[in-house]
């Protein structure tokens, strides 16, 4: 029996090159690139690591986003996905993550009813919006056990066995497939995508092909998606403000050392 | 639509109360806890209602009772042995059924390994909004509704998200951002406890939990820390931490660190500030080494007091130290050991000066 993966993944910002312009204030999007989001990358790996061992194995990749975001798809198959479908319609924009969640779940759905799956994996959180709630809210829509802040992953026999990372030490869990597992970093390294399969994949008329599915595809109502099926909305946005000025100490180690202790013990810090 | 929009407002009318959900670990409240009933207290006045905190375990009814103390005016306290240790799908059954049965207007969790699945399960279990890893709540004075505030693009800028037309609006909160909840004995005259044993079988739980297992944590957790000093990248190595404990240790502080220095494995991931890892607001803050990426900042910012030590003049750290050293850490940090040796020595000194 084939073990059917499905793997979620999101195209970001490269949010630790993201810079603030001084003067206004505001984001300096420009010339930061798009990456494949990296706990989403953890996911993919760990599929993929099942397929080198067990072989018999099936994983599709699935992404919601505008059309550019199917360069993260590519490089998914280019990495070793064998399936990858981007969910792209202007219906999906503005979506919140629950009507993401909706979305996928629906895609999922779909990919079931031909394909199965055994086990769905995603990236923990994505780094431009750091929610985390994704994952949790397809298991939920899709009726499925969610074991989130996975570091450790073995499967058996319909069957996996985690370690579930905590603030301080993690659970062992074990929990029969279908089940929806998010990863963290800690969990493996990722490879590099195959030189052959990048030709296969990328450039003007590709070997390996990716699905684009628009709203039609899926059997959703229009009120569960978009703006219009999210429950939340931005009210505002605004850039972090600073609090004062600071003083720089000056001298020699000895003195900046001695003079801050003498500030620490006027402001009964220490 | 008019007709509409006020059906839709009795609609919403009917949800009232705040409620907390109460996060044991061990069969002990965490610290998040106390904070978030602090911060609910402060809700439910503003929209004139009561604060209820959710407390599922086995065998806690002694921390119904201080729950009440911390300013719970009810504790609903769901007792099953099947609820000792969290599980997903025994929690979220439990927590769903008591918010469809009565109707909370907000319900707000921490922001924990725990919390950020707990919550996001019931959002789509419930159908309504959830906004992650706030860190400040307000009310709307024109319509009552929770305004959430919350770091986006890794802390670069800040939004305010709202839940306009669903309830309950649900919410994570960073741990170490709001005050606690103060402890006082006589509160337990005002609260009520109301103990419910719900229907919960093995069946229940899909994922199931077969062992806790703890990690090499801080001593005292760095949420908790007054004192903490943290070292970055500036270190070079892992062995630059030697230097850090020997400060930590000598000024009653935790080890802090930046995301570099756990990504580069010189120390464990539990000892790390920023928007990846944990929020802290102590009383001093003693950076060393660390340029102050705005994700690193994110987890800092709010300690009373924040000292820089590097060698980069322009690192951005120093735009929000207090004091800011601009130096080499290995020669400063040795001096700052020795200076509080002779704390006194040198206060005497300094007056004799001025």
């Amino acid at each position: 029996m084939t073990l059917k993966i499905i793997v979620c993944i999101k195209q970001v910002p490269d949010t630790n090159k993201v810079k603030i312009d001084k003067e206004t204030g505001t984001l300096i999007r420009k010339g930061i690139k798009s990456i494949l989001n990296p706990e989403d990358k953890n996911a993919l790996e760990e599929a993929l690591r099942l397929k080198d061992k067990i072989k018999d194995v099936n994983i599709t990749v699935i992404s919601m986003g505008p059309g550019q975001a199917s360069a993260v798809v590519k490089e998914a198959i280019a990495m070793g996905a064998d399936r990858g479908i981007l969910l792209s319609d202007r219906k999906f924009a503005g979506s919140d993550t629950w009507a993401t969640s909706t979305i996928l779940a629906s895609a999922i759905e779909k990919i079931k009813e031909d394909d199965g799956a055994d086990i769905i994996f995603c990236g923990r959180q994505a780094i431009d919006g750091d929610t985390a709630q994704v994952g949790p809210q397809i298991a939920e829509h899709l009726n499925l056990p969610i074991i989130s802040y996975v570091e450790e992953l073995k499967y058996d026999k319909n069957k996996v066995q985690v370690k579930r990372a905590l603030e301080d030490g993690h659970f062992v869990m074990e929990c029969p497939t279908p089940v929806v597992l998010t990863t963290i970093k800690e969990l493996n390294t990722p490879r590099y995508p195959h030189m052959k399969r990048i030709f296969e994949t990328f450039g003007d008329d590709p070997i390996r092909k990716i699905e684009i599915w628009s709203a039609e595809n899926l059997n959703l109502e229009n009120t569960k998606m978009g703006l219009n099926g999210s429950p939340t909305r931005v009210k505002n946005i605004f850039t972090p403000t600073r609090k004062f000025e600071g003083e720089i100490l000056q001298g020699n180690p000895k003195e900046v050392a001695r003079q801050l202790i003498v500030r620490l013990k006027e402001r009964q810090i220490i | 639509m008019a007709k509409s929009e006020s059906i839709m407002e009795n609609i919403l009318d009917n949800y009232k109360g705040v409620w907390v959900i109460a996060e044991q670990r061990n069969s002990e409240i965490l610290n998040v806890t106390k904070e978030l009933i602090g911060e609910g207290k402060k809700l439910a006045k503003l929209v004139n209602s009561d604060l209820t905190t959710i407390l599922l375990g086995n065998k806690m009814s002694k921390w119904a009772e201080e729950l009440v103390k911390f300013g719970a005016d009810k504790v609903i306290y769901a007792e099953h042995e099947l609820l000792e240790i969290y599980s997903s799908d025994a929690y979220s059954k439990v927590i769903s059924n008591l918010i469809n049965t009565r109707n909370p207007e907000i319900v707000i969790f921490g922001a924990t390994t725990i919390g950020r699945e707990l919550a996001p399960t019931l959002s789509a279990k419930l159908n309504t909004g959830l906004t992650a890893d706030c860190t400040r709540l307000e009310i709307d004075n024109e319509n009552s509704n929770l305004l959430q505030t919350r770091p986006a693009f890794g802390g670069n800028i800040m939004a305010t998200i709202v839940c306009p037309k669903h309830r309950p609006q649900m919410c994570t909160v960073r741990p170490g951002v709001m005050e606690k909840a103060k402890y006082d004995d006589l509160c337990s005259i005002k609260g009520k406890i109301e103990i419910i044993n719900p229907e919960i079988s093995h069946h229940d739980i899909r994922a199931k939990v077969l062992k806790v297992e703890k990690s090499n944590a801080p001593e005292i957790p760095l949420e908790d820390a007054p004192i903490i000093v943290s070292g970055g990248r500036g270190l070079g190595d892992a062995e630059g931490f030697e230097l850090i404990k020997k400060l930590a240790v000598k000024i009653k502080g935790v080890v802090g660190s930046s995301r570099a220095c756990v990504d580069n494995q010189w120390i464990d991931s539990a000892h790390q500030v920023g928007q990846t890892g944990k929020t802290v607001r102590p009383k001093l803050y003693i950076a060393c080494g660390i340029s102050g990426a705005i994700q690193h900042v994110a987890g800092m910012s709010e300690a009373e007091c924040i000292v820089a030590i590097n060698k980069n003049p322009e690192a951005p750290i120093f735009q929000i130290a207090d004091y800011g050293i601009v130096g080499d850490l290995y020669k400063v940090i040795p001096e700052i050991i020795k200076a509080l040796d002779n704390v006194e020595d040198i206060i005497e000194a300094f007056k004799k000066l001025s």
